[in-house]
């Protein structure tokens, strides 16, 4: 049962990193805004356990505080991106024909832009607020969820609960909502966690970029940038923030792999 | 076959038209009219040289003219000129960046396909073992692992402290000088890093493709067959179960085009590679909108290119498809 113990790896990374997250104001030692000229990028110490950056500021304590930026765009951009697949699959899968055809050929349309472009060109229209980022991903990452939904609610709508339901009278959106969505909601639970993962991973390269979380809030992302404006004589300023990506993102992979390693077999069964 | 091929490009009509109208969405995005953009920094320009500007640019008709001519501008290629100060046709910029970066993606593909398909059938064949276990690790790690953060930590091991490759450009500074085959050399060797670190999340995701497609394949009932027939393990997998299991890889090489494209961004940047995707970072830095335009337009155009040909080439690969419609 060696994936029952991946699975648990995995949720135990998240539930730390929300742990983290949420005592970031006791848990850092220094103000992560807080500049010291007097030790700019200086080497990790005992004082300063990942180091500082080029303003002196403690790198520990900006990867303490990233991780709250990180977990918040997850969240929300996958919120959006969920909400968004189940309300377009639901209508997909429940009505069919030319209302099925209309939204998977905007799916398809969707998914014809390479993603990341898409993104980058729209935060460069707007201005690269932690809210429009959020957003922006949410409404470029419906597409696989959409994609889950619809194939659930083509299977399930012709089971018996669904034909007694009708013949009782239920309008659709009863149906839709109270009868088959619960039974669908399975592999979206998966589909939001993996996207957890690949939320952070965007968010953290497009701060990296420059286009997503502005300095002076730290975000894992951002303080990547430092590292490679400052690659010969910093190695710290690269090392740390990605290793923290690298842990939360293969925290929540482990995890949405357990997910559904556990919901399948019970799938199966029905 | 030709029908199936016909039926295929027609569909992706429609989509291409839905690839304009999304980007001229796009471009309304922007805060600020573009005769603003233009202006603002000269107080002394009068309503009417703005009025005279927007009429100019076509700014005063109805929006849906305005997509329609945008849409005919586009189909010619004609995306305007770049707000940069050298003002170059943005089609020509676009132009003489394309090719490195198909340049680069070809390569990643080659780097991908190489690596990942005998990792899928080691790991397919013995399943279970050390090397199953140690490349899932591998997979796991490849998946989560943020592209630019192993660009950077190998920039810092391989070119920084161990001084093996160059980390920027596609030519050292006295390219100039070297022999013809010191140039090839060198070119190589700028080449090594972008190619190896941009192929890493797409040979995580293949390998672990290619092992899953040959568990299936081996569990088929014409493999039973050939081993019951007496033949060799290594015939049976390499010959037979191999066949079946690159079906699909064309299909998902073209799949990939997309994410070839859009990393193409990061490690162009990172790297200091005069592609599009360097191109598209310093447009959007610089809010060159019409070179963004063009190349989201032309980006998207790709993909949708490269899953055309995904399609088309799997039916042509697949005899049960190909030999169905020729009825």
């Amino acid at each position: 049962m060696g994936k029952n113990r991946l699975g648990l790896i995995g949720a135990g990374i998240v539930v730390v990193l929300f742990a983290i997250a949420l005592s970031a104001p006791i848990l850092s030692p220094c103000n992560p805004t807080e500049l010291d000229g007097q030790h700019i990028l200086s080497r990790p110490d005992h004082h300063h356990w990942f180091g500082t950056d080029r303003l002196g500021r403690d790198v520990l304590s900006r990867v303490i505080w990233g991780s709250r930026i990180s977990l918040l765009v997850g969240f929300v951009a996958v919120g959006i991106a969920t909400l968004i697949g189940i309300f377009l699959g639901a209508l997909a899968g429940y009505y069919g024909r030319w209302v099925d055809s209309l939204i998977m050929r905007f799916v398809d349309l969707m998914l014809c832009f390479p993603t990341f472009f898409l993104i980058l060109a729209v935060i460069a229209f707007l201005e690269p607020s932690i809210w429009n980022i959020m957003v922006v991903i949410g409404l470029t990452g419906w597409m696989g969820v959409a994609r889950l939904v619809r194939a659930e609610f083509l299977s399930l709508k012709e089971r018996e609960f669904v034909l007694s339901a009708r013949a009782l009278g239920a309008s659709d959106l009863r149906i839709i909502f109270r009868h088959i969505l619960p039974n669908a909601l399975a592999p979206v639970l998966v589909s939001a966690t993996l996207g957890v993962a690949g939320a952070i991973l965007t968010e953290s390269a497009l701060s990296f970029l420059g286009i997503g979380i502005q300095p002076p809030t730290p975000s894992w992302g951002n303080i990547l940038t430092g590292g490679k404006d400052n690659l010969e004589i910093a190695w710290w300023l690269s090392f740390f923030p990605g290793l923290a990506i690298l842990i939360t993102v293969l925290g929540y992979n482990l995890l949405g792999e357990g997910i559904r390693d556990a919901l399948d077999p019970r799938l199966r069964r029905e | 076959m030709l029908y199936h091929i016909l039926k295929r490009i027609l569909l992706s009509l429609p989509l291409l038209i839905g690839i304009t109208f999304v980007s001229f969405v796009v471009i309304h995005l922007a805060p600020g009219e573009p005769v603003s953009l233009q202006t603002d920094l000269n107080p002394r320009v009068s309503a009417a040289s703005k009025a005279q500007l927007r009429h100019l640019y076509g700014l005063d008709e109805p929006l849906p003219l305005q997509y329609l001519k945008w849409v005919g501008r586009s189909f010619r290629l004609d995306f305007g000129r770049s707000f940069s100060p050298d003002g170059r046709k943005v089609t020509e910029k676009i132009a003489e960046r394309i090719p490195i970066t198909i340049l680069l993606s070809l390569l990643e593909m080659l780097v991908i396909l190489l690596v990942a398909i005998p990792i899928g059938i080691l790991s397919a064949t013995r399943q279970y073992s050390l090397f199953d276990k140690a490349t899932t690790v591998f997979v796991f790690i490849g998946f989560a692992i943020p592209t630019f953060w192993l660009a950077l930590l190998c920039m810092n091991l391989f070119g920084i402290h161990l001084g093996w490759l160059p980390i920027s450009g596609l030519q050292s500074l006295d390219y100039a000088r070297l022999s013809l085959g010191g140039k090839i050399l060198d070119r190589l060797r700028h080449l090594i890093l972008p190619v190896l670190v941009g192929s890493f999340g797409g040979l995580a995701g293949f390998s672990r493709y290619m092992r899953s497609n040959m568990l299936e394949v081996i569990r088929q009932d014409y493999i039973r067959t050939a081993r019951a027939k007496g033949l060799a393990e290594r015939t049976v997998i390499y010959k037979h179960a191999l066949r079946n299991a690159l079906l699909p890889v064309v299909t998902i090489l073209g799949l990939s085009v997309p994410s070839l494209i859009g990393g193409g961004v990061i490690f162009e940047t990172i790297f200091a590679i005069p592609g599009m995707g360097q191109l598209f970072y310093n447009s959007v830095m610089s809010r060159d909108y019409p070179v963004i335009m063009g190349i989201l337009v032309i980006g998207a155009a790709l993909t949708l290119l490269g899953n055309l040909l995904a399609d088309i080439s799997y039916a042509l690969v697949d005899p049960r498809i190909r030999l169905s419609k020729g009825q």
